[in-house]
C-alpha cells in the first residue's frame, strides 16, 4: 500500500511479517532505544502493563524501569518533564493515555512544548514525541472517545502524525523519534490490534524488519480511483477503503488519500487527486466545525477551485461523544455515511 | 448502612454478569448489552457508605470514574442510574453519560471519568453553599492513584484559604490501574498532604465503615458549622480489577487475595452480630437488597434504546439560533441593527 518512494527506503530483499499497529510502532521505538541511549518512554501504566492500548507491550522486559517508565497520574509533571528533558538534548517519548485527558496538562503541551522553539528564536528544540490514544466506537462517552486532530493541529509548533497502518506506524515512529521539533503521534484504539477492540483487516500489514522513514507531510493513496477523491485517516482510512469497495460495484470508482501526516498537510497530492476527479469528500472522526475537513476543503478551494464540481464532508457531529450504541452510531462517522456522501458528490 | 453495604456489592456483582454476556467466549468491549468500560467498586463500599451516611439530598458528591457504590450510598435514582448504565433513554443521563458519567441533580450527585477533575466542582458546591449562607457541604471522591494531581491540590489549597465547607476523600486502593501505591508517591499517609495546606487531614486504616463513619461524621461536622475542608483518607481495597477486563497480570496474587480475604461486609456483619442483630434480620437486609437491585437491573434492561436524533439535543439548554431547526426560543440581542 505504501508508495514507491517509501519501498525504496526501506532496503531491498528486507524481510516483511505481518504486524499489528501496536506492534509496529513497538517494533520502531525498541530499535531508536536500542539506537539511542538518549531515548526513553514514559506515560501511566506503560511498564509492567504494557499501555493500556499496547503501545508498549514489551518493552519492560528489554530496557527495565529506568527506560520504559512508569509515573503518577500528573500529566503536567511528566509532560512538561518531557519537554525539559528534551530541551536538554534527550529524546523522550511521552504518552498520554487517552486525548482526552490533555486539557489537565494543555499548558505543558501548547505553550511549552509547541512554543519554546519559536519563542527562543530557534535557540531551543524540543525533540520529543508525545503519543495519544484517539477514537470512539466502543462507546465510552465524551471523556474517552474524541479525536481530536483538529485541536492540535490548529496550534502552531506541533507535528501531527495519524497512522492508519502498521507499515505507515513503525515508518512514522522512526520519523517522530528522529526529529528534532515536537511530534504529537496520535494512534487510534480501534487499529492497534488489541485484544478486546477487534480492529478492521486494514491495519495489520507486511511490515520490513529493518528500520525505515515515513517522511511527514506525504500522504499516501491507498486507492487509486478516478471519480471521487475521499480525503481522510486512521481508522477512516479503512472505513473509506470499505465503502470504496462496495461502490466500485456499483460503478463508482473512489480514490482514497490517507494524509497520515496533519502537520505538515500533504495539500499537493490532495490537490492532484481533485484535479483529477473533479469531486471531493473528506472524512473525519473529530469535530465538523473548525477542524480538519474545513481545512481540507479551503486549501483544495485556495489551490483547485476551478476543478472542483462537488464537495461533501463526512465528519463527527459537533456534540460531545455521546454514550449509548445507537447515539454514538449517529454521530460518528461510519462506513455508510462515506459511501452516501460519495454517491452524491458523484452525481453532481 | 448494612443494606447499603450489601446492596452496593450486589450491584457490582450483578453488573460484572451483565456486562460480561456476549462479550465471551474473545472479551469484546463493545459488545453486549452493557457497553464501554466498566469500573466496579467492590472493595470499596466502606468509604462511600460511611462518608454518605451523613449527608442529606442538598449536600453535593461528586464521584470518579468509579462511582457506583457512592451514588447507592447518596440516594441515586437505582433505577434510571441502571437504565444509564444500560444506555437507555430513561436513564439519568438519556444514555448520553453512561457509567461513569452519572448526574442525579435531585440530589446533587454528579460524576467526572478525568482523574481528580471532580475535586474543583465539589469546591465550588462548597464555595455556592458559603456565599449563601447554608449548612450544605460537599464533598469530593477521589483514588490514591489521584492524589498527585493538580485539580486535587489545587482545590485542597482553594479550599483551605476560603474555609470552604468541604471533605475531600481519598479511597486509597493501593492501586491506580497497574500502578502500587508506593511506586506513585513516597507519602504512605495520603492524609499527610493536608498537612502542607493547613488543611485538617485523617486517615482510617481500615475499611472497617463503623471507623469511617466516625470519622466522616467528624470531618462533615466540622464543614457543616464552619471549620474549614478536611482530608479525609480510607484504606479500602480492589477485589477486582481495575476495568472489567483488565487481566491484572502486573498484580501479584497474594495481594489481589488479601484484598479479596479482608470483606468489608462481613466485618460489619460480625459487629452486628455482636451488637446482638440476628442471623433473620441480617438475611432480610440482604434480600431487600438483592430484590431491590435485581428490580433495578429487569426494568432497565426493559427500558428503550435512545432515538439517534436525540444525539443532537441537549449540548446546550438554550440552544444558539440556527443549531436546531426550531425557532429560537428566545429573541436574539441586538435587534434589526
Amino acid at each position: 500500500m505504501a508508495t514507491e518512494g517509501e519501498e525504496r527506503e526501506s532496503e531491498a530483499g528486507t524481510v516483511t511479517r505481518d504486524l499489528t499497529m501496536s506492534r509496529a510502532m513497538v517494533e520502531a521505538i525498541a530499535h531508536e532505544m536500542r539506537a539511542n541511549d538518549e531515548v526513553f518512554y514514559m506515560g501511566e501504566d506503560v511498564a509492567d502493563y504494557g499501555g493500556i492500548f499496547d503501545s508498549t507491550q514489551g518493552l519492560l522486559d528489554e530496557f527495565g524501569h529506568d527506560r520504559i517508565m512508569d509515573v503518577p497520574i500528573s500529566e503536567t509533571a511528566y509532560l512538561g518533564a518531557a519537554v525539559g528533558a528534551a530541551q536538554a538534548g534527550m529524546r523522550p517519548i511521552a504518552e498520554l493515555m487517552f486525548v482526552d485527558f490533555f486539557g489537565v496538562a494543555m499548558d505543558q503541551v501548547y505553550n511549552q512544548m509547541a512554543k519554546n522553539t519559536y519563542m527562543s528564536g530557534g535557540n531551543v528544540s524540543v525533540p520529543m514525541v508525545l503519543t495519544a490514544a484517539v477514537g470512539g466506537t466502543y462507546n465510552d462517552a465524551a471523556q474517552h472517545s474524541q479525536t481530536l486532530y483538529g485541536t492540535f493541529a490548529h496550534l502552531p509548533g506541533m507535528k501531527v502524525v495519524v497512522p492508519s497502518t502498521a507499515y505507515d506506524a513503525k515508518g512514522l515512529m522512526h520519523n517522530a523519534i528522529r526529529d528534532d521539533d515536537p511530534v504529537v503521534y496520535m494512534f487510534h484504539k480501534r487499529l492497534m490490534g488489541i485484544g478486546w477492540m477487534p480492529a478492521p483487516d486494514g491495519p495489520k500489514t507486511p511490515v520490513p524488519e529493518e528500520d525505515y522513514t515515513i517522511p511527514f507531510g506525504k500522504a499516501d493513496v491507498k486507492r487509486e480511483g478516478s471519480d471521487v477523491t475521499v480525503v481522510t485517516l486512521g481508522l477512516h482510512v479503512h472505513r473509506a477503503l470499505e465503502a470504496a469497495g462496495s461502490l466500485a460495484d456499483d460503478g463508482v470508482d473512489a480514490e482514497v488519500v490517507d494524509l497520515r501526516t496533519l502537520v505538515p498537510l500533504d495539500t499537493e497530492t490532495v490537490v492532484e487527486s481533485v484535479r483529477k476527479t473533479g469531486r471531493l469528500v473528506v472524512v473525519d472522526e473529530d469535530y465538523r466545525s473548525f477542524g480538519v475537513t474545513g481545512e481540507v476543503v479551503a486549501r483544495v478551494a485556495d489551490e483547485a477551485l476551478d476543478s472542483l464540481d462537488a464537495v461533501e464532508r463526512v465528519a463527527a457531529a459537533d456534540v460531545p461523544i455521546p454514550y449509548s450504541r445507537p447515539l454514538e452510531d449517529e454521530v460518528l462517522p461510519g462506513t455508510a455515511d462515506i459511501e452516501a456522501a460519495v454517491r452524491d458528490v458523484a452525481e453532481r | 448502612m448494612f443494606e447499603d453495604m450489601v446492596t452496593a456489592r450486589y450491584y457490582e456483582e450483578r453488573l460484572q454478569e451483565e456486562y460480561l454476556e456476549g462479550k465471551q467466549p474473545a472479551f469484546d468491549i463493545s459488545a453486549g448489552p452493557i457497553p464501554g468500560e466498566l469500573h466496579l467498586a467492590a472493595g470499596h463500599e466502606a468509604a462511600g457508605i460511611g462518608v454518605c451516611h451523613h449527608l442529606r439530598d442538598d449536600d453535593t458528591v461528586t464521584a470518579p470514574h468509579r462511582p457506583h457504590h457512592i451514588a447507592i450510598a447518596k440516594g441515586v435514582d437505582l433505577k434510571r442510574m441502571t437504565a444509564e448504565i444500560f444506555g437507555r433513554e430513561t436513564g439519568l443521563g438519556k444514555g448520553k453519560g453512561g457509567h461513569m458519567h452519572l448526574f442525579d441533580p435531585d440530589v446533587n450527585f454528579a460524576c467526572s471519568g478525568i482523574i481528580a477533575q471532580g475535586c474543583p466542582p465539589a469546591a465550588g458546591a462548597a464555595l455556592a453553599a458559603k456565599k449563601r449562607n447554608t449548612d450544605a457541604v460537599a464533598v469530593a471522591f477521589l483514588g490514591e492513584g489521584a492524589i498527585d494531581q493538580g485539580g486535587f491540590l489545587e482545590s485542597l489549597n482553594f479550599a483551605g484559604v476560603h474555609d470552604l465547607p468541604v471533605v475531600f476523600v481519598v479511597e486509597d486502593n493501593d492501586w491506580a490501574i497497574s500502578m502500587p501505591k508506593e511506586r506513585v508517591t513516597d507519602v504512605e499517609d495520603g492524609s499527610k498532604r493536608a498537612d502542607g495546606f493547613a488543611v485538617h487531614g485523617e486517615r482510617v486504616e481500615y475499611d472497617d465503615v463503623e471507623a469511617v463513619h466516625e470519622a466522616a461524621g467528624r470531618a462533615i461536622g466540622r464543614a457543616r458549622d464552619g471549620n474549614g475542608p478536611t482530608l479525609l483518607e480510607v484504606q479500602v481495597h480492589r477485589r477486582m480489577g481495575h476495568f472489567m477486563g483488565d487481566p491484572q497480570t502486573y498484580r501479584p496474587e497474594a495481594d489481589q487475595e488479601a484484598a479479596t480475604a479482608r470483606d468489608s461486609i462481613e466485618r460489619l456483619a460480625d459487629t452486628l452480630r455482636a451488637h446482638g442483630v440476628g442471623e433473620d434480620e441480617l438475611a432480610e437486609s440482604r434480600k431487600a437488597a438483592e430484590e431491590r437491585v435485581d428490580d433495578a437491573i429487569a426494568w432497565a434492561k426493559e427500558q428503550p434504546e435512545p432515538d439517534p436524533a436525540a444525539a443532537h439535543e441537549d449540548v446546550w439548554v438554550n440552544p444558539p439560533s440556527g443549531v436546531t431547526d426550531e425557532e429560537p426560543a428566545f429573541e436574539l440581542a441586538g435587534g434589526d441593527d
